[in-house]
């Protein structure tokens, strides 16, 4: 569990982060402009130095949903086993945010997922292409307006037949 | 001029290539595309109770130049369809291709954007297996029906090859009024021969982009 220090460092440097609580775990819900500066922050002054997971959700149909996509960033204490979630919210079209890459080297892929599956552009990532889908796969399939049997991308792969081999 | 009834008792008359399909079928190499669940059932069809070998198609190799029977078990993703198909074009002639449970044949109940509904769209197969994952049991039958099929139908000089009819795959077939489908307009792969290949790297335009 995150300290209440802690917390409470966070509370004061960034007045406009939303910290909720729900059973020990602490959520910090921060607008986009500043995600890499309380990233920062968190990374050189609380000791959260090992990024754990980037990941996104996307609101589409949410009916009390203000933004369309809350990108999630999980950062990890290894000292003493903890774990902050860090969330912000981006909008169509063109949905950036700054890449974290400068403060964990391991958020490459992790970003470079969240582009595959999502759209989300990350500015200053040195290597963003597709990580798991084909280099040539024209949407983002995660999202929810892409439909669940895809746009026909599976009959897009040349035919073998038995006169070619 | 010597009589058929005048041979001795252990002088057999046939054709070469029926002479030929039989050592075939009795000598199946296996090339295992193992990819989900049913590659366990695959694992156990080879073990000592199912026991492969009495069909003579015990000897796994995992590498297609030697081998002459390509056992697709699972599911295939987009990604994985051009390896397989590389796959399937090292291997050499003669060669079989079984499509193993409801994934491999039809995709199953993956019908997602990233898994291909059925290896048979984007490869030649000779027979399919039902199951989820199929028993043991069914893929020796599987292969009990390809031995009948390898002896009615090969030739010892490829004739057969030669002779067989050039079946358009079933994407090609496919109606594109079907929704389930979901190929608008005719597929690209008729009209353009370079993306026919699979080597040229060329892939066509999605029909929706």
């Amino acid at each position: 569990m995150v300290s209440s220090e802690t917390i409470q460092a966070i509370q004061a440097r960034f007045p406009s982060a939303e910290i909720t609580e729900f059973r020990k775990q602490f959520r910090v819900c921060v607008p986009r402009e500043i995600v890499h500066d309380v990233l920062r922050f968190l990374k050189d002054e609380c000791g959260f130095t090992l990024i754990i997971d980037i990941t996104c959700v996307d609101y589409l149909y949410y009916p009390k949903a203000k933004d369309r996509f809350g990108v999630v960033y999980i950062v990890g204490r290894p000292e003493n086993a903890d774990r902050l979630i860090v969330k912000t919210f981006v909008n169509d079209p063109e949905p950036t945010l700054p890449t974290v890459t400068d403060l964990w080297e391991g958020a490459r892929w992790l970003e470079r997922e969240v582009w595959d599956m999502f759209g989300i552009r990350f500015e200053g990532h040195a290597n963003l292409r597709r990580i798991l889908l084909p280099e040539d796969f024209q949407d983002h399939p995660l999202r929810k307006d892409y439909p669940l049997q895809g746009r026909g991308e599976r009959h897009n792969i040349p035919v073998v037949t038995r006169d070619l081999g | 001029m010597t009589r058929m009834t005048d041979l001795p008792d252990n002088v057999v008359i046939t054709k070469l290539d029926a002479l030929v399909n039989w050592c075939r079928k009795n000598s199946l190499w296996p090339m295992p595309f193992a990819t989900a669940c049913c590659g366990i059932e695959l694992m156990a069809t080879g073990a000592s109770r199912h026991d492969i070998a009495r069909f003579g198609a015990e000897v796994f190799r995992f590498s297609p130049r030697q081998c002459d029977l390509m056992i697709v078990a699972g599911r295939v993703v987009m990604k994985m369809m051009p390896v397989l198909q590389r796959i399937w074009l090292q291997m050499h002639e003669p060669k079989w291709c079984i499509s193993m449970g409801a994934c491999a044949s039809t995709g199953g109940v993956f019908d997602t954007y990233a898994v291909v509904q059925g290896i048979d769209r984007f490869i030649p197969v000779d027979m399919y297996v039902p199951g989820c994952p199929p028993r043991p049991e069914q893929l020796l039958q599987a292969i009990i029906d390809l031995q009948e099929k390898i002896q009615r139908e090969g030739s010892a000089w490829g004739k057969d090859v030669e002779r067989r009819p050039h079946q358009p795959p079933r994407a090609l077939l496919a109606d594109p009024k079907n929704p389930r489908l979901l190929v608008a307009g005719p597929p690209i792969f008729a009209q353009d021969e370079a993306a026919n290949k699979w080597d040229t790297g060329k892939r066509g335009e999605s029909p929706d982009s």
